[in-house]
């Protein structure tokens, strides 16, 4: 039973692909006005767009937006602190620092978002704005005074490290919440956040990316979608003008009595 | 960058960057010549292909020199050389026919938007042919299908059932490549290609749910699109009320063209290592095929009115195609390819006789087909010629149809299955000599909507209507071309399904 339910609820995103999809068709069958057709189809048209962006998301995986060179090209400020973070890290490692760097200032933001009480301590005692400060802070992972469930144990695997820290980003509410428990610690608790983010992304490898292909297939379908919902709803008008009604069954009965005269569509109708 | 080398795209861009370029020209006879030219260009592009692939084998272009599987790939082979020199072959005639047709049946202020979107439905059904990417086809697929939402519409200047006609086609037809974009989507999901070939190889030995679900639904969604039997409610109606140079064109092409994504999709990225095509021949297109042989013969005799008559008889001739590819051997195949061309030629030559009638009488009910032989001789002896040809009677076109379809039938080892196509195609005879009954043996109304004067259709309706009908009867005596080139084009595909040669 739990394995059911496990697989239930572990595919969400396919159910709600799944159930759009059910609906825009049922729609399209059911309803007899024509644009309330056309909205049906582009709802099922918009299902399948989830259903391709649920294909590429990998769990973990950030925006597929390449960071790998920022080292060489990015502002001064932040390369300084990433080099100055990365002094005894082994060449291969470098493409992690960055990550970190984008993801400090990711996590702020974040923070910013998800609670006023919060709003003052992150701005003042945790620099967003400021990288090196941020990334300062990775240099001395054993100064934090973190949360628990944000404090990760060294002999955790790197992996599973930036999975954790990576979800935590994308759950804010859950963030908020842990970091309003931290918060009681006094002003050091924000920046325990976003300790352990730097941490998980100085360990983590490489970066994970969604996979860009599914993103880019439906930026074209969504341009065919577009059309075709422009093509019905002009048609729409176009009926509208021609018989003076969008409702399929009026229309029928239109034609009927064009084709076969006045009686057969009472007789039909009968 | 020599211009050979470029040569595979040009099918595709020539009407594309022409299609917007048409409606920067004046109102009046410039929008048509232009549109005859570019597709009479890339008509000379298909021939010029076909020629290369016929020497050189498969041609693979990657588009902005990206390469393939990452890049999308323009790869041409034996079987859609031919469908690209047949669909651009059938629009240089249609075009170049349909400037008086489309005087009298669109509005003369859509006239530019009409020759625009007949271009770009050119554009995307060339596209469809020549691509090797399987989310490409879906984009040129509805590029032609928009457009031709579009040019089916576009007949309410005469009746207005034109509008809902095309209503219904755009939401059968979009749901059609909806489907067909969630099978792309599942085969990407199994897979992580796009590209035709490279899904073949990494689709080998994997049969699991998802890739059959991606099957069922490609299945679907393109049997929407070409009409295949249950699905053909659109089609009646859209070639009915579109402006008869359209019905012309989306007859000879549309569906063929999907047909042949259907083959494509068979054949060359299934394979019969996938267990579910050998199903999906034996249970799905083998019955639907014989049943839309029937049933849809069946309503066209039933039918007043020609252009739905040609209409139904269309589904019913879908039949034929996929009876032929349901064998699954290179004899059915072959058949499939060979009246995929041959049945593009006979329904082009028809729809084009029956534009002449509505051309000079204004309807295309079968009332209007009385006496005609009387005054349109030269248009009722092409009717009559390329309904012998859909018949099958030897000398046409359709007989080498019938005759490679009766051969794989029983090669195939279904022998009731040529029984039955014999059959339905005395049906076929019933509801062309009904009309050419009306034609040749009735006396011309004396009363009535239809006892106007009238004469023949003029010289550019009849010439390029003629040289349809030529080809017709051309190719139904040397059959070399279209029958040996299918039977190669069917033993690549084959080889590469994985079947035996």
């Amino acid at each position: 039973m739990d394995g059911w339910i496990d697989f239930a609820l572990g595919r969400y995103n396919y159910w709600i692909a799944i159930i759009l999809m059910m609906t825009g068709l049922y729609i399209v069958y059911e309803r007899g006005n024509l644009v309330k057709k056309v909205v049906g189809l582009n709802l099922f048209q918009t299902s399948v767009f989830i259903f391709y962006i649920t294909i590429g998301k990998i769990a973990g995986g950030t925006a597929p937006i390449y960071i790998g060179g920022e080292l060489e090209h990015g502002e001064s400020e932040g390369e300084a602190a990433g080099e100055g973070a990365l002094h005894d890290a082994p060449a291969d490692h470098v493409n992690t620092i960055p990550e970190g760097a984008a993801a400090t200032p990711d996590i702020a933001a974040k923070i910013d978002n998800s609670g006023q009480a919060l709003h003052g301590k992150i701005t003042n005692d945790f620099p967003a704005n400021d990288l090196k400060a941020g990334l300062e802070s990775l240099k001395s992972p054993a100064d934090t005074t973190a949360d628990a469930s944000l404090h990760t144990a060294p002999d955790i695997d790197a992996g599973k490290i930036a999975n954790d820290a990576l979800a935590a980003v994308e759950k804010p509410p859950a963030l908020a919440l842990d970091l309003s428990d931290a918060s009681l610690h006094g002003p050091d608790a924000s920046n325990a956040a976003a300790n352990a983010m730097g941490e998980a992304a100085h360990q983590v490898s490489e970066v994970i990316y969604s996979n860009p292909l599914p993103h880019v297939l439906i930026l074209t379908a969504i341009v065919v979608g577009v059309a075709t919902t422009a093509v019905g709803l002009a048609l729409a008008v176009r009926i509208r003008e021609a018989y003076g009604t969008i409702e399929e069954d009026e229309l029928e009965a239109l034609d009927n009595i064009a084709e076969f005269g006045e009686g057969a569509a009472a007789g039909a109708a009968s | 960058m020599n211009l050979a080398a470029q040569l595979p795209v040009l099918p595709v861009i020539i009407p594309l960057v022409a299609a917007p370029i048409t409606l920067l020209l004046p109102q009046g006879r410039a929008p048509h010549l232009w549109a005859t030219l570019i597709s009479w260009l890339t008509f000379a592009v298909s021939i010029a292909l076909v020629s290369m692939v016929s020497d050189a084998g498969v041609i693979s272009y990657h588009l902005g020199d990206w390469a393939p599987p990452l890049g999308i790939e323009y790869r041409i082979d034996l079987a859609n050389a031919l469908v690209l020199a047949l669909v651009s072959g059938i629009a240089s005639v249609v075009f170049a026919f349909a400037y008086r047709s489309v005087r009298v049946e669109v509005d003369p202020r859509q006239s530019t938007f009409f020759y625009c979107a007949m271009l770009i439905c050119l554009t995307g059904l060339m596209g469809v042919t020549i691509t090797g990417d399987a989310f490409n086809v879906f984009v040129f697929l509805e590029i032609s299908s928009l457009s031709t939402y579009a040019l089916i519409a576009m007949g309410a200047n005469r009746d207005r059932r034109a509008l809902t006609a095309s209503f219904n086609y755009l939401v059968m037809g979009t749901i059609g490549a909806t489907f067909f974009v969630i099978g792309i989507g599942l085969l990407y999901q199994a897979t992580g290609t796009l590209n035709m070939a490279d899904l073949h190889d990494r689709l080998v030995g994997q049969s699991n749910r998802m890739v059959e679900a991606g099957f069922a639904f490609i299945v679907v969604g393109i049997g929407l699109k070409l009409a295949m039997f249950p699905l053909h409610l659109w089609l009646p109606n859209a070639y009915t009320y579109a402006p008869s140079a359209v019905s012309a064109f989306i007859a000879a092409t549309a569906t063929k063209v999907a047909v042949y994504v259907l083959i494509r999709f068979f054949y060359s990225v299934f394979g019969f290592d996938f267990a579910f095509v050998g199903h999906a021949f034996t249970y799905v297109l083998l019955p639907l095929g014989l049943a839309g042989m029937f049933i849809a013969s069946l309503v066209a005799l039933f039918q007043d009115d020609v252009k739905r008559m040609l209409a139904y008889s269309s589904v019913a001739q879908i039949g034929y195609m996929l009876l032929g590819l349901s064998f699954a051997t290179v004899e059915g195949l072959t058949a499939s390819l060979v009246h995929v061309l041959n049945h593009a030629l006979m329904k082009g030559a028809l729809f084009m006789a029956v534009a002449c009638v509505v051309f000079r009488t204004g309807s295309h009910s079968i009332q209007a087909f009385a006496g005609l032989a009387k005054r349109m001789p030269v248009t009722t002896w092409a009717f009559i010629l390329s309904g012998l040809s859909l018949i099958g009677v030897p000398l046409t076109v359709g007989f080498i149809s019938k005759w490679y379809l009766l051969t794989a039938a029983f090669a195939a080892g279904h022998g009731y299955a040529a029984f039955l196509i014999v059959a339905s195609s005395l049906i076929a005879l019933v509801y062309i000599g009904r009309v050419a009954e009306m034609m040749l043996l009735r006396d011309p109304p004396s009363e009535g909507p239809y006892a106007i004067p009238i004469k023949e259709a003029p010289l550019s309706m009849l010439i390029p209507m003629w040289v349809l009908v030529a080809a017709n009867i051309y190719f139904g005596v040397r059959t070399e071309f279209t029958g040996d080139f299918a039977a190669r084009a069917a033993e690549a595909l084959m080889l590469a399904a994985g079947g035996a040669p």
